[in-house]
């Protein structure tokens, strides 16, 4: 691991200031933010990540979970991923989130990760993870090893041909079916990015994964009030029952209502280069009966521009069960 | 293997633990009578980091205090094992995937391994060491012993660890909850039946 200064954060305008001096936010940033470190320690034991300063941010006050005005729920930035999901109100409101949580990681894991590190929790790729590969993402222009590799596990949509990681938190899955919002205060202030619009697209700069900026700090992730009458659901896929990370996976949020689907809203995870949601699939449920003819369609039109690897096809079929069947047991929840 | 018995047979010079032992001591402060080489060891006075880099760190280890001014680099496994010299809490894979590491933070089960030691200034941090000891065993050191819940044994003190910590969490009745919430820590001797027959007696207060 390389030298580093460590510095510990008193408050956030403090933790901001320090930051902004950094010449990147995205990977290889010089200047990093420490949380639950359970991602950042392991990739600077790998020299994948080098910053030369960690701003120790455990002690800033940014460890809440507080009801909004309009039903709605804040998260704040340095909840533990196990706190989030045992809490009574998530459980209540947002079941599909505790159970995504539950199913990421182990419980030490989840005891140390942090909500804003999982939103920023980096790929899995074996490539990306080993500094003597080449890897776009890492070290742009070097190559992707993992096109012509080991690709089994990684993604088949929102690929480029610099690119196929896949993003592998389940929290963000939940995230992206209910809407968050990332609330981000950097050194112009604040500001407020809707969770589809805070990953990036990998295409030529595989390097720049989110919008985050030099300086900024995510302080917390608000949900709106989960729909009336919703019901919501996690389902994971993966090589083993537990501890592993998803080959696929479906968050699924939906209102049924006089045997007709009233609203739906799904992602999945495991397949995607950022956790994947598809709207023309979404629209296909409304006003439908929830049956499988109709999940299957909703899953055909989601996996539509999925490109499958030398080792990955298998995903595309397995995508589309573990949505239909996420989609049917949701429908069939009381 | 005995462990550090300076009239072991068969060794003359200082074995590998000794001589750590004396390089770190040389670093670590500490407010109780752990058995350092001599009391002038005991001040702080050295450290390999640059100054400018070198962080202090005050943390309650088994209820005794510490401090110490170590390189930010360094994991709370490496300052159990290097410095205080704990060296029950095992370094397994060292990348959060193994649980070997397991301690308590606060009383929270976490992996040493990926935290560093400097980031816990004013935590309470608990090891295998401070759970219990040949002849006052914790419950669960006790079950693990009664249910031959290890082969190897070195991925042992993370498994009690972890199974001491999961009695405080939510957890249902069943053996699939336990194997669950104990995932996280990897018996390659593979005795999980074992560990699963003596969390569970525990639980049950049998």
């Amino acid at each position: 691991m390389h030298l580093f200064q460590l510095r510990r954060a008193d408050d956030v305008d403090a933790a901001i200031k320090a930051a902004s001096a950094a010449q990147t936010a995205q990977q290889g940033a010089d200047i990093r933010f420490l949380a639950g470190g359970t991602t950042l320690i392991d990739l600077m034991k790998l020299n994948v990540e080098t910053p030369q300063h960690v701003i120790d941010i455990n002690h800033l006050p940014l460890a809440k979970i507080e009801p909004t005005p309009d039903g709605g729920l804040k998260i704040g930035a340095t909840i533990r991923n196990a706190d989030l999901a045992h809490d009574e109100r998530v459980q209540r409101d947002y079941p599909v989130l505790s159970q995504a949580l539950l199913s990421g990681a182990s419980a030490q894991l989840r005891n140390m990760a942090t909500t804003a590190g999982n939103l920023l929790q980096r790929t899995r790729c074996v490539y990306f993870r080993d500094e003597h590969m080449a890897c776009n993402k890492r070290n742009p222009g070097s190559g992707c090893a993992a096109i012509n590799g080991f690709n089994r596990t990684l993604a088949i949509l929102g690929t480029s041909d610099q690119c196929i990681a896949s993003n592998p938190s389940d929290m963000n899955v939940a995230l992206m079916a209910l809407d968050a919002t990332i609330h981000i205060r950097g050194p112009q202030g604040e500001r407020d990015v809707p969770i589809a619009k805070f990953f990036l697209l990998p295409g030529d700069t595989p390097n720049k994964e989110t919008v985050m900026q030099p300086g900024d700090l995510i302080t917390h992730v608000t949900l709106p009030a989960p729909p009336k009458g919703s019901r919501s659901l996690y389902l994971k896929l993966r090589d083993r029952v537990s501890y592993e990370f998803a080959l696929a996976s479906a968050a699924v949020v939906m209102t049924v209502a006089n045997g007709k689907i009233e609203t739906a809203q799904f992602s999945m995870g495991g397949v995607g280069t950022r956790p994947w949601r598809n709207a023309d699939a979404e629209k296909t449920l409304i006003g439908q009966a929830p049956d499988k003819e109709t999940f299957r369609a909703a899953a055909d039109a989601f996996m539509k521009d999925a490109k499958p690897q030398s080792q990955n096809g298998f995903k595309i079929e397995l995508a589309k069960r573990c949505l239909v069947h996420t989609l049917d047991s949701a429908a069939k929840l009381a | 293997m005995s462990d550090r018995d300076p009239s072991e047979p068969g060794k003359s010079g200082p074995d590998r633990r000794t001589v750590l032992q004396t390089i770190a001591a040389a670093s670590i402060a500490t407010a109780t009578n752990w058995p350092t080489q001599s009391k002038a060891d005991m001040t702080p006075t050295q450290t390999l980091v640059s100054p400018g880099f070198a962080v202090e760190t005050k943390l309650t280890i088994n209820g005794k205090p510490y401090s110490a001014t170590i390189d930010p680099r360094t994991t709370l496994l490496d300052f159990l094992r290097e410095h205080v010299h704990l060296t029950g809490t095992k370094k397994g894979c060292d990348h959060g995937q193994c649980g070997a590491c397991t301690v308590h933070i606060d009383g929270r089960r976490v992996n040493s391994c990926l935290t560093f030691a400097a980031a816990l200034d004013g935590h309470d941090v608990t090891t295998i060491e401070g759970l219990g000891e040949p002849g006052h065993l914790h419950p669960m050191q006790a079950a693990f012993v009664e249910h031959d819940g290890y082969q190897c044994g070195y991925c042992t003190s993370g498994q009690i660890m972890s199974a001491v910590a999961l009695m405080k969490e939510p957890c249902g009745p069943a053996d699939a909850d336990v194997r669950e919430l104990m995932s996280g820590n990897i018996c390659r001797c593979g005795a999980y039946q074992n560990i699963v027959a003596a969390i569970q007696q525990v639980r049950q207060g049998t």
